[in-house]
């Protein structure tokens, strides 16, 4: 019999819905077995169906989901030892016959993506660079070095490859500027000198994002050869990940990486014997805030400083880390990369809409059947994102709205659902592209809520360099805090429209000047939810505490009392089989007594 | 932000004399030297600080800029399970919001503080990056996901009568 191989996705997704005892059960199942290879693997994007488990044989993969260890022994003991493919736990499957391939549940919403950024993740063990390198890993970069600087960088602009991390600025255009600047330390093949560096900002601080996490988690060495090619090409010896502490994951499978590829030959003195190439990277923890996803406040932070903007030029390029000239690149457009050199920039550019190619890799999340990750190419239509691969809303409720490009971004209502996920299109109903964050919302979401929400978050995060953005985030937040307690009037509108302008035009760096951004578009596509809020002091979605109130129908009322026991603050009184009331004056709106009523009998208006 | 605490840590120079000696003559250490502090203390003591930032010639204002900067730093003794409840926006739509007001009444504590018998530290974070499974938190290093406010008190509970 042919050599089986068994995967389990131990990504950070994976073991918080419960893959540890699942990876035991295999192991105890499979221990000892020449036949069979056990492989802790990433995650590949289908977040509500983890814990994963895959069958791979003779060049047929089978991928099951919501394994838990009972399901685990029916796919050992049928689909391994007898070749009978659990049907009704199937999700994915690849190389098998199209009668086959009708079994796998979530194919569909496979076959509308193309995995470039994501072509490792949750296929191979990231602890394992043998398993890297047996994809193609590290040949981008020797084809790199056998192409000289000029050429990779020429790859790269002609790839139309631009910045993944939100503003969307070209990447070759980045790098020719880093190789273009005086750095000290010259050799034969980089006169500029290569005392320059290389930055990976891994800093992904978008509340509703999380690929960066995903890719570092799956396939950290397609990040570390994006940096180490982009280093041949600027003529940069130093390298740092700038990568949030909040995800230890992330971090514990780059420092393995980073030693295996220093092992190898990929970092270090001479690589792959290039006498002129020496590059080298370390991980540099970010400290938690928000503001270091900007170039010069991230500068500052691994210079050790409080992580403030400061303003441009000089631009990074010319003077960054140390004063250094310096390239930085966030995670998902160093993993492009290493395919867009070994596959060439016109295999890139095929996919993509407009002055958008390749993929995005966004995040699904929120009010949606199927939350994770998902690569498409750049065109496809949030419509299609949201119902084709999110799987539409949950609960079967009513689309709202979703929200792109996190605190900087907005909200895009249901009128505008055909607009093509490209940058400019996206800029154009006033989101911003971002990272790939999507949080998708129903009716039940209150969107003036979210907008204080975003507006809470912002104003903590500000720096507190510019004004601006200090002072008039607060203004922004108290008037939105007074509207969604019912206490705003009609002149609060003109004041946010107001204020969201001075603070675009008087704020450093992007935070302050996207921060207007989500009150900005919920206020253009949602106006009436504000005069609701404001006019009839009424929250139509009812989230807003102060708007709403609980009450028992006591026509309907079996008194069982279950609403009482469920309150938290005993604001529920009445005798057992007598018809309860809610004390309004005690009640804190949390909505249990409404979840645990068994009659329905409690509404909330 | 909480106040600054002066609480008397036993064993100081000593405690800190490694941490010290690795960072000496290097430049840009602040934010590694406050983590070390923060891991060997339990927070970011003053008089730690102060000694720290007086062998390494910083100014303690210096530290202290940095320190109160960055959300990772803590200023008092924290509780032996951190909650970290994520406030994201994926697990605000899904109702973190009534989860930390739960969480709160139920522990009498406040985001940020510390119970009495320093069991628990309830934490507001931006983003946990498990946006699918929302609304998560996260107690010491497991993430516990699709949570409601009922499930999240009891793992609280489970591991206090653990204890």
């Amino acid at each position: 019999m042919n050599k089986t191989t068994v995967t389990i996705g131990l990504a950070s997704c994976g073991v918080a819905s419960g893959g540890l005892p699942v990876a035991e059960e295999l192991e105890r199942l499979l221990a000892g077995r020449g036949d069979v290879e056990l492989k802790r693997v990433g995650c590949i994007g289908y977040c509500y169906m983890e814990p994963l488990v895959g069958v791979e044989r003779e060049g047929k993969s089978y991928t099951y989901g919501k394994v838990n260890a009972d399901i685990a022994r029916r796919i050992v003991e049928e689909h391994v030892d007898k070749n009978a493919v659990v049907k009704e736990h199937l999700i994915l499957t690849d190389g098998v016959s199209e009668e086959e391939k009708k079994d796998g549940s979530e194919n569909a919403r496979a076959d509308r993506q193309v995995r470039i950024v994501l072509r490792n993740s949750g296929l191979i063990d990231p602890k394992k660079i043998d398993e890297y390198i047996a994809r193609d890993g590290y040949k981008a970069l020797k084809k790199a070095v056998g192409m000289g600087r000029d050429d990779v960088i020429r790859e790269i602009l002609d790839s139309g490859l631009r910045g993944r991390g939100g503003a969307g600025f070209p990447t070759g255009m980045k790098w020719r500027f880093a190789r273009d600047a005086k750095g000290a330390e010259p050799n034969a093949k980089n006169p500029n000198g290569t005392d320059k560096y290389m930055v990976c900002n891994a800093d992904e601080g978008d509340p509703g994002a999380f690929m960066d996490r995903s890719v570092l988690e799956s396939d950290p060495h397609s990040v570390i050869e994006g940096m180490a090619i982009g280093a041949y090409a600027v003529g940069a010896s130093h390298g740092v990940i700038y990568c949030r502490a909040e995800y230890p994951m992330a971090i514990r499978h780059l420092e393995i990486a980073l030693a295996q590829a220093r092992e190898r030959g990929f970092l270090g003195g001479k690589i792959l014997g290039d006498p002129d190439f020496s590059f080298d990277a370390y991980i540099k923890e970010g400290a938690g805030a928000f503001v270091c996803g900007e170039e010069t406040a991230l500068i500052a932070s691994i210079e050790g400083q409080r992580g403030m903007p400061r303003p441009r030029p000089p631009f990074p390029a010319n003077s960054g880390v140390w004063k250094k000239p310096t390239n930085i690149n966030n995670v998902e457009t160093y993993a492009n990369v290493p395919w867009i050199v070994l596959n060439g920039a016109a295999a890139f550019s095929k996919y993509g809409h407009g002055r958008s190619k390749g993929t995005k890799v966004f995040a699904l999340a929120g009010k949606i059947k199927k939350g994770g990750l998902a690569e498409v190419p750049m065109g496809m239509s949030l419509r299609e994102v949201i119902y084709d691969i999110a799987g539409g809303i949950e609960n079967d409720r009513k689309f709202k709205a979703v929200q792109l490009g996190g605190p900087s971004g907005g909200c895009v209502p249901e009128s505008l659902l055909d607009t093509p996920v490209d940058y400019e299109s996206i800029n154009a109903t006033g989101a911003i592209m971002g990272s790939g964050g999507m949080v998708v919302m129903d009716e039940d979401t209150c969107v003036v809520d979210v907008a204080r929400f975003f507006l809470a978050f912002v104003q903590k995060e500000s720096c507190g360099k510019c004004p601006f953005c200090r002072i008039g985030t607060k203004r922004m937040l108290e008037i939105l805090e007074k509207i969604t307690r019912g206490e705003g009037a009609l002149e609060d509108i003109g004041n946010l429209l107001s204020l969201a302008e001075q603070i675009r035009d008087g704020s450093l760096c992007g935070l302050g000047q996207t921060a207007p951004n989500p009150v900005l578009t919920t206020l253009k596509y949602f106006r009436d939810e504000y005069a609701a809020h404001i006019a009839d002091k009424k929250c139509p979605a009812k989230v807003c505490s102060a708007l709403i109130r609980y009450t028992v129908d006591e026509s309907r009322c079996v008194g069982c009392a279950r609403c009482a026991k469920a309150c938290p603050v005993q604001a529920i009184a009445g005798e057992v089989k007598k018809p309860h009331r809610i004390d309004d004056a005690v009640c804190v709106r949390c909505g249990l007594c409404k979840k645990n009523c068994p009659v329905s009998c409690i509404s909330v208006g | 932000m909480a106040a600054l605490l002066a609480g008397a840590v036993p064993d100081l120079k000593v405690r800190l004399a490694p941490i010290v000696e690795k960072y000496r003559g290097k430049q840009g250490v602040a934010i590694p030297l406050l983590a070390d502090i923060q891991r060997e203390v339990g927070y970011v003591a003053q008089e730690a600080v102060e000694y720290a930032g007086e062998q390494l010639s910083i100014p303690a204002a210096e530290l202290f800029g940095v320190a109160t900067f960055y959300a990772m730093f803590r200023f008092q003794p924290q509780g032996k399970y951190v909650v970290r409840l994520c406030r994201g926006t994926a697990c605000h739509v899904q109702g973190s919001a009534r989860i930390l007001e739960q969480l709160e009444r139920s522990l009498g504590i406040k985001d940020g503080e510390t119970t009495g018998d320093l069991m628990f530290t309830l934490q507001c974070v931006a983003c946990l990056g498990c946006c699918s499974l929302a609304p998560v938190m996260m107690v010491n290093d497991a993430v516990h996901g699709r949570l409601t406010p009922e499930k999240a008190v009891e793992v609280l509970e489970t591991l206090r009568k653990a204890d």
